[in-house]
């Protein structure tokens, strides 16, 4: 579903990354590890068409994101669930219904998926904040409140970046939870962290691949963990 | 005018759900209700201006056109034979559908703002006046002329075009400029309604950036602007609208004497063209948000 092949990019001075090539393949369950500034969000950008390789090719559900117009960006994003790092809101509309936004873009009857809705933000724990606006919310709260939207669509790749960052450890793990949850029904997913207790806790649930990006490579991190 | 039609249908029935995913912002709102309701108030007049002056031309131009005088000056007992001279000169010229000599009482009726009531006409030297009804297609003025000057010497015709000719020319001119009035009316709305809307998409630049990244298309972002400053381009014109009816009812109605001033209105059928003003505002400011709108998007990440 997200093929990499010798992929390369630059944000106009030396090469970020290069040399990349990853098959993502449907099921698996990847974490993305390395140092900050290492590039793990610029390398998920890259998986959700966001950014274009400056070399190689990124192949997105078999299309090439160098021939992709904006309205199939567009469709690619109801299909690729993304939790930002910095997750923004639609800061005048309440919570609940930031969280539906994706179902009301892309024109499906927000009503009829009312019961999903709610089930969902109980399972985010955010049942009492659900009219609270985005700007009330603590930093945990948004970002569970990102994960939501970003599997709202129940979209066949789950790719979130940091998603732990901002959550407590029970938080975290609970998050973790829900991911491992989607991966159970089938949904791609991978987590870009540096937190190595996170992806240890995932490991003893669900079988992970561990990448790691040093020196602009992208490598399959060992035993080491 | 149907695609219009339609596309408005389609506004009003609307997605208020999806239009809510664009706060509302007060100051382009504002300015957008302004624009639509001065330049619609503006434009009742302009259109009124265009009707009214297109009537007066038409008018002037058939119905005094198919009429003329002819006028016999000359000594008293001469009148009664020029008369009959007259008559029968233009009974025998082409285009003159009729032609009758006014009777003293018309004559007297006709002189009376000037003279009184009370003034014995039949005792003045007054020439005597005959009216002549043109055909369709009207006479040769210049040969009728030297017929007259031929067989009748006291008579002198006064075909009105003279002073007809300029009125109508002037009318027409009035009429263009009332047409291209509504023109830049309409062109200066729909500038105002882009500044509008790009600042208003310039304001939310962030809610933009959101949407897109959770999978709206650009059409999706483009109607929630769109169908918002439509509707307020409605508002705003029907309400421009009310205050120009408003105004144009509270003219002094019209007058025979009072001529053109006092005919400035609508009549008849010409009741039609305000009301369709709104639809027009809102037809403007569809175009110009949805150019304005698809021309930023574009040019996004
Ligand atoms: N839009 C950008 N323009 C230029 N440089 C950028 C941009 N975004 C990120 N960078 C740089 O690229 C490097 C990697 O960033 P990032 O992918 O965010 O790393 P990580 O997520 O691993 O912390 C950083 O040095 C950052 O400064
Ligand atoms: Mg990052």
């Amino acid at each position: 579903m997200i093929e990499l092949d010798n992929l390369a990019y630059s944000y106009g001075g030396g090469e970020l990354l290069s040399e990349i090539s990853l098959r993502l393949a449907p099921g698996s369950f990847h974490f993305l590890t390395g140092p900050s500034g290492a590039g793990k969000t610029t390398f998920l950008k890259l998986c959700y068409g966001a950014l274009i390789p400056t070399a190689g090719r990124a192949m997105l559900f078999g299309q090439d994101v160098r021939e992709l117009g904006r309205d199939d960006v567009a469709l690619l994003r109801r299909r690729i669930g993304v939790v930002h790092q910095d997750c923004q809101f639609l800061d005048h509309l309440p919570l609940a219904e930031n969280i539906a936004l994706p179902l009301m873009v892309s024109g499906r009857d927000v009503a009829a998926e009312a019961q999903n809705l709610d089930d969902l933000i109980a399972w985010c724990g955010l049942s009492h904040r659900r009219n609270a606006l985005p700007p009330e919310l603590s930093g945990g709260e948004r970002q569970r409140a990102a994960l939501a939207r970003a599997v709202i669509m129940s979209p066949e790749v789950i790719l979130a970046d940091e998603p732990t960052g901002n959550v407590d450890w029970e938080m975290s793990q609970r998050l973790l939870q829900l991911l491992v949850e989607l991966n159970r029904m089938g949904k791609t997913v991978m987590i870009a962290t540096h937190d190595l207790s996170l992806i240890r806790a995932a490991k003893s649930q669900v079988q992970t691949r561990v990448l790691r990006i040093a020196n602009r490579r992208l490598q399959l991190a060992g035993a080491d963990l | 005018m149907r695609a219009v039609l339609v596309i408005l249908a389609d506004l009003l029935r609307g997605d208020t759900q999806a239009d809510r995913v664009v706060p509302p912002t007060g100051f382009t709102a504002r300015l957008t209700l302004f624009a639509a309701a001065a330049m619609t108030f503006l434009a009742v007049f302009a259109l009124a201006l265009s009707l009214a002056t297109g009537r007066l031309a038409h008018n002037w131009s058939t119905e005094l056109a198919r009429s003329a005088t002819l006028r016999i000056s000359t000594s008293q007992d001469q009148v009664a034979a020029q008369t009959a001279a007259a008559l029968q000169v233009l009974q025998t010229t082409e285009g003159v559908a009729s032609a009758r000599a006014l009777s003293e009482a018309e004559q007297q009726a006709l002189l009376e703002p000037w003279f009184g009531p009370d003034v014995p006409i039949a005792d003045l030297p007054v020439p005597q006046l005959i009216e002549i009804i043109e055909t369709r297609k009207g006479y040769d003025a210049e040969g009728l002329r030297l017929r007259l000057a031929a067989e009748v010497p006291g008579a002198v015709l006064d075909d009105h075009t003279r002073w007809r000719r300029p009125l109508v020319r002037a009318a027409s001119r009035i009429r263009a400029m009332g047409l291209l009035s509504l023109g830049l009316i309409g062109g200066i709305m729909a500038a105002m309604i882009t500044l509008a809307a790009h600042s208003a998409l310039a304001a939310n630049a962030q809610v933009i950036a959101v949407l897109r990244l959770v999978g709206a298309r650009d059409d999706f972002i483009a109607r929630a602007f769109v169908r918002r400053f439509t509707l307020r381009a409605i508002s705003g014109a029907i309400l421009g609208l009310a205050l120009g009816l408003g105004g144009i009812l509270l003219l002094p109605s019209a007058q025979p004497e009072g001529g053109f001033l006092t005919g400035l209105g609508f009549q008849g059928w010409g009741w039609i063209w305000p009301f369709l003003l709104p639809l027009l505002a809102g037809a403007v400011a569809f175009w110009a948000t949805r150019r304005a709108a698809r021309r930023i998007l574009r040019g996004l990440a």
